[in-house]
């Protein structure tokens, strides 16, 4: 870290400078329609993302975190751009994604990679893993010999002796292995921005323990910056720096990861962490925090999405939807109501529920308030 | 630290990689190596290729192998039963000699299996890959089309266009590869269509890559195998569908001898020498059977990589 004249170093392509955050996310949404009945003239939609926006910063990890389907699958594949998303705009080191006078979308790909859940699926059975990994830059241009050599440095990154690995198929591979080889593809490119879907969840812990390690080094080494999707709670507070939790489409909450796992100010989020497995059997959980599954995304509830299973729940989270304010809990209450509707930055604490705003009329927002 | 990838011979000391020596795409050649070992396993498969290897030799080579001239006929020994002298699988009911009749008639029977299933499997093939990878309307509008098609029996089917375009050698060779087209697409398709949903599709998208290099590299390979499998199962469909196109006088033309039309013409026969008669049938039989088991080998071979 110490020669500028390394254009490794801060790469050609940084543009915006430190301050710029490498990826900032607007309003995106994507709503799949579903086919009604033959009859219904009516038009349904699965409001899979819904409005979300938030932002990461260069060299940082933001994790992900919310149940299965709400969205944060589909949030990743509307950031790569495997999906076109229906409204909503990106970001990417100071330059508009895929509009007029930003960054074309295939110069944007190259800048960023995916590795996802499913090891096995995402690597070609036809193909050895040389050759997946060679695949990307010589569908770039890049000459055979020269791609190959970068895809048996890579697999020696990460881990994979090339003498020995470079030549099997990934059914040859344990599922571990095979993640290091997807992990090794994803780099092929010299990304910036890795989005990791679910990328240790189908390990067993000890070898998840091993790819988290290489991908914090890969990350220092590289600086690379993260969107690390997971349900796994432990696994999201060992390598984010800020979490972000999603609930049917919507954040609910997001900011510094401390802040998020110590001080939860959205209900949702901490019946997510109490759920968390106590690793003190003194402490066990003995009651099931959340009851019942998330709502329909075809109709969500009117107001708070997460009214119908809250039990602080009252005729205002009905009624007005709870916009995402810098959190007041435990102790900043009077930073709220200064800055309404402040944009989601990263390093600030925002949640998402009208207990967190004490204009709001919820009744224990008061309580909350006069406590801290 | 650079994002400038490190020399390899840092981690692996003793051999740094020859340059360009390693990646070869696409890889399917070493993977058809690894079907083709495997097939060597199986004595059923190994038996029936071995019985093909005879009939198709006996074919190609019948104007040198063959005890007599398949068109002379002779009125005094017509009908003689299997096993006469100078004879060996008897004479039909022109006095034209069987083996040899069987042997030139192989040829024409096989390009009837042969040739229909390999213009289907290419026309085929590529419509299934388009509709699969294209999807949607496009989908849509290709499989429903086909469908008309597939909603005939094939037997009916091919009658009904080898009727349409009369009678003929090239004509039923096209009847039998339009039966076929909408059987293969349909299995293309629906490979590709999974095929595309999987993940490795979406990082080679994700890499940037064409749609067409995508296609030539990730889907086809994995496309290729089981429509593969579904084609060599057809080839005895096709080899008893000619027979019958020409049993029903729309295919090959006597006196030119083939095994659906000797099966016709030895019918008046069946119940003056059975097994004169049946020997056509046999034949058929034999290599559709030969046909229809390598297959299964070649299926159970490939799927000891999945």
């Amino acid at each position: 870290m110490n020669a500028p004249t390394d254009p490794g170093l801060m790469p050609a392509t940084d543009r915006g400078g430190p301050a710029q955050p490498l990826l900032v996310v607007r309003n995106l949404k994507k709503h799949f329609p579903v086919r009604g009945d033959f009859f219904s003239r009516e038009k349904k939609f699965v409001h899979a993302v819904d409005g979300i926006s938030f932002s990461v910063a260069k060299g940082k990890t933001l994790g992900i975190v919310g149940e299965s389907g709400c969205g944060k699958s589909t949030t990743a594949r509307l950031i790569a751009r495997l999906m076109e998303p229906d409204a909503g705009s990106l970001i990417f080191d100071g330059e508009g994604v895929a509009e007029f006078g930003g960054l074309a979308l295939k110069e944007f790909r190259s800048k960023l990679q995916m590795v996802f859940q499913d090891s096995f699926a995402s690597l070609n059975p036809r193909l050895t893993i040389c050759e997946t990994i060679a695949y990307g830059p010589q569908a770039h241009g890049m000459p055979v010999a020269q791609a190959t050599a970068r895809a048996r440095a890579l697999l020696a990154r990460v881990g994979l002796e090339p003498a020995q690995f470079s030549s099997r198929y990934p059914h040859e591979l344990s599922g571990g292995q095979r993640q290091r080889v997807n992990i090794a593809r994803a780099l092929a490119f010299e990304p910036r921005l890795v989005i990791l879907d679910e990328a240790v969840a189908a390990l067993d812990k000890s070898v998840q323990a091993q790819v988290l390690n290489l991908l914090q080094e890969l990350k220092a080494e590289r600086q690379l910056t993260y969107l690390f999707i997971s349900h796994d709670l432990h696994v999201v507070h060992y390598i984010s720096d800020d979490v972000m939790v999603m609930y049917l489409g919507q954040v609910v909450e997001m900011g510094p990861v401390e802040q998020i796992y110590g001080a939860a100010a959205h209900p949702y989020t901490r019946a997510l962490l109490s759920a968390v497995p106590s690793m003190d059997p003194a402490h066990r959980t003995e009651r099931s925090p959340l009851s019942g599954d998330p709502p329909n995304p075809i109709n969500p509830p009117s107001g708070c999405r997460f009214r119908d299973r809250c039990e602080h729940a009252q005729a205002v989270c009905a009624s007005s939807i709870p916009a995402l304010v810098p959190a007041v809990m435990p102790m900043r209450a009077a930073v709220a109501a200064s800055t309404p509707n402040a944009p989601a930055a990263t390093g600030l604490h925002v949640v998402a529920c009208h207990m967190n705003d004490p204009r709001s009329g919820h009744t224990e927002a008061m309580t909350v308030e006069s406590a801290a | 630290m650079a994002i400038v990838i490190p020399d390899s011979s840092l981690h692996a000391p003793a051999t740094p990689p020859p340059a360009g020596t390693v990646a070869r795409l696409p890889a399917s050649r070493s993977y058809w190596m690894v079907v083709l070992r495997q097939l060597r396993h199986e004595p059923v498969a190994m038996i029936s290729a071995a019985v093909l290897l005879l009939i198709i030799a006996a074919a190609v080579f019948a104007p040198w192998l063959a005890p007599a001239d398949p068109f002379k006929a002779s009125m005094l020994r017509r009908l003689l039963p299997v096993g006469s002298p100078g004879h060996l699988l008897g004479t039909d009911e022109l006095g034209r000699d069987m083996l040899t009749r069987l042997m030139y008639g192989g040829r024409l029977s096989l390009l009837m299996g042969v040739v229909p299933v390999l213009a289907a499997f290419g026309i085929g093939t590529s419509i299934g890959l388009l509709a699969g990878y294209v999807g949607g309307r496009v989908n849509m509008v290709i499989m429903r089309m086909l469908d008309v098609f597939y909603a005939f029996p094939s037997v009916l089917l091919a009658v009904a266009i080898a009727g349409a375009l009369g009678p003929g050698m090239s004509n039923s060779l096209i009847a039998l590869t339009l039966v076929f087209v909408p059987q293969l697409v349909r299995v293309s398709e629906s490979v590709t269509t999974q095929v595309r949903k999987l993940d490795y599709i979406e990082a080679a998208r994700m890499s940037g890559a064409g749609a067409l290099s995508i296609i030539r590299v990730h889907v086809l390979g994995n496309v290729l195998g089981p429509v593969f499998v579904y084609a060599t199962g057809l080839l005895s469909v096709s080899m008893i569908l000619g027979s019958g196109l020409s049993f029903l006088g729309l295919g090959v033309k006597p006196p030119e001898p083939e095994w659906g039309l000797m099966l016709n013409t030895l019918r008046s026969a069946i119940y003056r020498e059975p097994l004169i008669a049946a020997l056509p049938g046999a034949m058929i039989f034999m290599t559709s059977i030969a046909f229809n088991l390598l297959a299964d080998g070649v299926r159970s071979a490939m799927d000891i990589k999945r």
